[in-house]
This record gives C-alpha cells, sequence and structure tokens, in this order.
C-alpha cells in the first residue's frame, strides 16, 4: 500500500494506539490481584504495535521502536528467571515472591511486589515473542 | 526443602536466555554452554550425594505445600537421569564445536539446545502432571526448531511428519490430564496415586492410563515410531545425538514413573498391553534396524528396539526388571549418543550414508573402527561393557516370573541389533574404500576425542557395576514402592 492512501486509518491509529498502550499499562498494573498481568498486558501491546504495522507500515514501527524484538524477549525471561531465582539467596523456596507497603509521592500507600518485576518479564517477553513472530510473517510475503 | 532441586532445569535456561545476546560471539557462546553443561553435571552429582545421604529431595515451589503448589521431586531414578543427560548433553557440545557449522551456530543452536536440557531435567525432576507436560513443551518447541535449523530439503519433510505427530500426542495429552483432574481433582502424582489408591483403578481412570500410554509412547518411540528413524537422521550427527539420547529416554521415563507410581493397580491390562506394544516394537524395531542400509536409519531403529526393551522391563515389573531399566537406561542414553556422534563421523569421512557405498574406513582411521565395535558391542550387551548388567537384569528378572516370551524377546533383540550394527561395522569399516577419500573433514580427531569420554563410561559403567548396584537398586525400590516417593512429597 502507498504510504499515505489510507489517511482515516492511519490518522486514527495515531491517537487509539496511546489508549491501548495505556490501557495495557492499566491491565499491567492491575493484575496479581484482579484480573490482568504480564502476559495479558504485553499481548494487547503487542496488538497496539500491530495496529501501528497495519496503518502504516513495518518499517514505522522499526522505525518508533528501533529495538531487536529478539532481545526484548530475552531480557524479558532473564528479568524473569532472576526474579524468580532471587528467593534462593533469602533462603526462600524457588519463585517464592515478597511484598511491603510502601508511602509514595502522589500514589500514597502503596503495595509493591516482587511479582510485580516478574510480571515485567512475562510482559517483555510476550512482547517480543509477539512482534518476532508477526515481523517475521511479514518480511516474508 | 532443598532449591538445588531446582538448578538441573535453572541453569540451562539462564544459559540459553543469555546466549540469545551473544549470538554473534560464536567462541564466547560455545565456552559457556560447555561450562553450563559441566556445572550441570556437577549440580546433578552434588544432588546424587544428596539423594544418597539424606534421601528423596523436594521442593515445594513458590512454599505452596503440596499438593496445592507445584512440587519438584529428585529421588534416585531421576537425578541419575538427570546426570546421564549432563554428561550426554556436554560431550554433544563439545563434538558440535566442530561437527556444527557456523551458519546454524549463530542461529542460536546453543541456546536451543539449553531450552531443549532444560525441558529434558524439568520433565525428570518434576512432581506434577500438568508441570510435566509444559517441561515436554518446552523440549519439543526446541527440538522442533534445532531439527529444522539449517533448512535442508530433507530436514523440512522430516520436520513435517515430527510436528504432526508431536502436536497430535500433545493434545491427547492435555485432554487426558484434564480427565485425570476431573476424574480425581488432583495433579500431583503423589496425590494422583494415593487417591487412585484409595478410591481403586476403576475402568474409566484405566482408560485415561491407556491414554497416557498411547502419548508417552509416541515420544518415547514404543510402537508407535513410524515417524522416529526418519526425524532422527534428517539433522546433523550432534543434533541427532541429543535427540537419540535424551527425548525418547524422557518418554521412556514418564512411562515407568506413571506406570510404576499412580496407574500399578491393573496391572492385567495396562502392563499387559505395554508388554505386547514392547515385544513388537522389539520385532519390528529389530527387523527394521537388520533391513536397513542407510547408517542413521540403522541407528533409529536401534533406539527403538531398546526403548521395547526397557518397556519389557516395565511389563514385569519385579525388582530385578526394575533395576535392569534404571541401569538399562542410564546406559542406553550414553551408548546412543555415542554411536550417533560416531556414525556422524563415519558419515563425513566416506561421503554418503549408505552402507554399501562405504568401505576400508578401518584402513585409514582405525580409532574411530574400534571405538564403533566397542559401541556396539555395548549396544548388544557383551560382558565386561555397560550393557550387560542391565540387560541380565532384565531378562533374569522376567525368568524370576515365569515370563518366558519376555526373556525371549530381550535374547532376540540383541541377537537382530548384534547383526545391524556387525553390518555397518563388516560393510563400513573392512573392504576396500570404495572411492578415492576426500578430506575435507579436518577436525576428524578433535571430533574423535569430543566423544571419547562417552566410550569411557560405558566401559566403567561394565567394569564398575558392583559399587554401582547400590543406586541402582535405590531408584529401583522407589519404583517398586510408591509408598516412599508419597511420604517424601508430604513430609513437611
Amino acid at each position: 500500500m502507498p504510504k499515505g492512501s489510507d489517511i482515516f486509518l492511519q490518522n486514527v491509529s495515531k491517537i487509539v494506539v496511546f489508549i491501548i498502550l495505556a490501557f495495557a499499562l492499566y491491565l499491567f498494573f492491575t493484575g496479581h490481584v484482579s484480573p490482568g498481568g504480564g502476559f495479558i498486558a504485553g499481548l494487547t501491546s503487542a496488538g497496539a504495535l500491530l495496529l501501528l504495522a497495519l496503518a502504516f507500515d513495518i518499517d514505522t514501527v522499526r522505525k518508533v521502536l528501533p529495538v531487536d524484538f529478539k532481545l526484548v524477549m530475552a531480557l524479558g525471561l532473564l528479568i524473569a528467571l532472576c526474579t524468580g531465582t532471587g528467593a534462593f539467596f533469602f533462603g526462600e523456596p524457588f519463585l517464592k515472591h515478597a511484598f511491603g507497603y510502601f508511602h509514595l509521592p502522589l500514589l500514597g500507600k502503596t503495595e509493591l511486589h516482587t511479582a510485580l518485576i516478574f510480571d515485567l518479564g512475562v510482559y517483555l517477553a510476550v512482547v517480543g515473542v509477539t512482534m518476532t513472530i508477526l515481523i517475521t510473517i511479514g518480511e516474508d510475503s | 526443602m532443598n532449591n538445588w532441586t531446582a538448578a538441573p532445569m535453572l541453569i540451562p535456561l539462564f544459559t540459553a536466555v543469555i546466549l540469545i545476546f551473544l549470538h554473534n560471539r560464536l567462541q564466547l557462546q560455545r565456552w559457556i554452554s560447555l561450562l553450563s553443561s559441566l556445572l550441570n553435571a556437577a549440580v546433578a552429582i552434588f544432588l546424587l550425594y544428596r539423594v544418597r545421604t539424606e534421601g528423596i529431595q523436594t521442593l515445594n515451589m513458590s512454599g505452596w505445600a503440596p499438593p496445592y503448589g507445584i512440587v519438584l521431586v529428585a529421588d534416585m531414578f531421576a537425578v541419575l537421569l538427570v546426570l546421564a543427560a549432563s554428561i550426554v548433553s556436554a560431550c554433544c557440545l563439545l563434538y558440535s564445536f566442530r561437527g556444527i557449522d557456523e551458519e546454524r551456530e549463530r542461529h542460536y543452536f546453543y541456546s536451543l539446545v539449553h531450552f531443549m536440557l532444560a525441558g529434558v531435567n524439568g520433565s525428570f525432576l518434576t512432581g506434577d502432571l500438568f508441570n510435566l507436560f509444559v517441561c515436554f513443551e518446552l523440549m519439543l518447541m526446541s527440538s522442533y526448531a534445532l531439527i529444522v535449523l539449517g533448512g535442508t530439503r530433507r530436514q523440512f519433510r522430516e520436520t513435517l511428519h515430527y510436528i504432526l505427530i508431536n502436536v497430535l500426542s500433545s493434545t491427547l495429552f492435555v485432554a487426558s490430564v484434564a480427565y485425570l483432574y476431573g476424574a480425581t481433582g488432583t495433579l500431583n502424582l503423589a496425590h494422583l496415586s494415593l487417591r487412585i489408591a484409595e478410591s481403586g483403578q476403576s475402568g474409566p481412570i484405566t482408560v485415561v492410563a491407556a491414554m497416557l500410554l498411547v502419548v508417552f509412547s509416541v515420544k518415547a518411540g514404543l510402537f508407535l515410531f513410524f515417524w522416529l528413524p526418519g526425524s532422527y537422521g534428517a539433522p546433523p550427527a550432534a543434533i541427532s545425538a541429543l535427540f537419540g539420547a535424551l527425548l525418547t529416554k524422557v518418554g521412556m521415563y514418564a512411562l515407568i514413573r506413571s506406570f510404576t507410581l499412580i496407574f500399578y493397580h491393573e496391572t492385567a491390562v495396562t502392563h499387559t498391553l505395554i508388554g505386547i506394544m514392547g515385544i513388537a516394537t522389539i520385532v519390528l524395531g529389530g527387523f527394521g534396524a537388520v533391513s536397513q542400509t542407510n547408517v542413521n536409519r540403522i541407528l533409529g531403529y536401534n533406539v527403538i528396539a531398546s526403548i521395547g526393551f526397557v518397556s519389557l522391563a516395565l511389563s514385569v515389573s519385579n525388582e530385578d526388571t526394575l533395576k535392569g531399566a534404571v541401569f538399562y537406561l542410564v546406559h542406553d542414553m550414553i551408548v546412543k549418543a555415542l554411536l550417533f556422534l560416531l556414525a556422524g563421523i563415519l558419515v563425513a569421512e566416506t561421503g554418503t550414508e549408505r552402507i554399501n557405498k562405504m568401505g576400508g574406513v578401518l584402513d585409514h582411521s582405525p580409532l574411530l573402527s574400534w571405538m564403533f565395535l566397542i559401541a556396539s558391542l555395548a549396544v548388544v550387551g557383551i560382558p565386561p561393557l555397560g550393557g550387560f548388567p542391565g540387560k541380565l537384569l532384565i531378562i533374569q528378572g522376567s525368568l524370576e516370573s515365569g515370563e518366558y516370551m519376555i526373556a525371549a524377546a530381550g535374547v532376540l533383540l540383541s541377537l537382530l541389533l548384534l547383526y545391524s550394527l556387525i553390518k555397518i561395522f563388516i560393510l563400513g569399516f573392512w573392504g576396500k574404500p570404495r572411492k578415492p577419500r576426500e578430506t575435507n573433514w579436518k577436525q576428524h580427531p578433535k571430533l574423535l576425542w569430543s566423544s571419547a569420554p562417552l566410550l569411557l563410561l560405558i566401559v566403567l559403567l561394565g567394569v564398575f557395576a558392583e559399587p554401582a548396584m547400590p543406586y541402582v537398586s535405590r531408584a529401583a525400590d522407589i519404583l517398586s514402592d510408591p509408598s516412599i516417593y508419597i511420604q517424601a512429597v508430604f513430609k513437611e
């Protein structure tokens, strides 16, 4: 598709992409105690990037996010693994999580738990895998 | 609680992930992956020591007590197999430094191998049926990528068979897991065993057991093996060796574990079925091996026939045959890897996979020839070598139980395998060279040296079978008495 031929899709997606990404952020933080979490947030974010790729093209996505998605996946796996293994050093069983309540500026009393870091790993891994698959398929056609 | 129980799974996972970041630094990748597999072997030895001195090691992941959480269980059987797998993988990795082309190495070969090892070790150590499924998938996904890596025409064709058959069996696996959960309300192996022992193994549960038998048989190459000789011959030797040594054995391990720990009540149905499948596998696999002229296919059929033999031990399930099964399984992992590695050198040396086009290899590489001969004799079970004690125990045990058919099948297996392997030796190594040898394979001595530790190991296994016996009988005790396993899981 020549560039600029789909003005509606392109202009709408410029805004919608951010709405989707914000929703993904919401899903990410609401996880662990209510429905949501790293996996679903990762899929939603990948959906936003896919919309961008459909409205423009894959090169645009590459320009917006100049990262190697295979490395994103590896980074995600590494973070998730390290969080799980971190328990070793506190004499706790593998994958045991810890949490605490902190007073943060703006947010007030907030619960922070290590499962969130694990989820961040999952998030990155899911975005990495999904985008690698999409880009690979997209390149072949 | 012992966190080391998770280490044989975590070390390969960490290595695999780190290697993704280093995918352009080949030399670094090679050494990291070798170091990691050696470290894994060291951890396995440490676990072996702990299991010997303190009994079964368990880890309740994330601190959830069984049956609510997922538990890892390192008993003697699992740890012995983890140890063998680590040693085999270290040798295969060393071999692949020279035996795999740079293009494949650059495309995440080492990462994939380590992901597969994580799946293999996880399958051995897990104490939860669904977690077993996850580990199987981890192992299979990486094996899909490994088998197609390089993308030759033959690899694509065989990959298609391989993926289709495995996806089908994985679907059946999930379905039977769901049925089992519906019937018993648990997926923890020890808890499953308890629940089924309490309520009796009713008809429907036996049906689920038969479904799981089909699933594990496909993975192990027991009777449902038509895809195996082709698929295992397609990728380069180092990958075939890993597949032949590890993947089928994981299936066999799952069979032995589930039919000694959980479904041991209706032996007249399930174990008889396993026995029949085993005999059929030996006959078909044995004659398959004899009839082929392609080295890799002969070895593929050898893998199948040996699996048939171990399943005979499972079908009899007395103390001696179970000891034999443990011993034979460990030995078979090592010797099958060795045979595939040596066959890889042989094929590179002669430039063909067909044994009737080879000849005269003994003249210019005597070391390779004698190593191959010793490995072949070990497969058959000639006394001072490692194949003998396991085979003896299985045949002796089946005679004790009055299973003469099974003992006869075991002897028949030895004859057929001997014939098929000696055929490679006579046609490939004796005689005059058929065509001028092309010396394009300069790394040949290094390849031989990287397979030498495996050869040493099978000799040692045979010679020091007596000191190894306490470990083997400890493993077999747990297999013949499920309550030891159950108590270990629920002790905390």
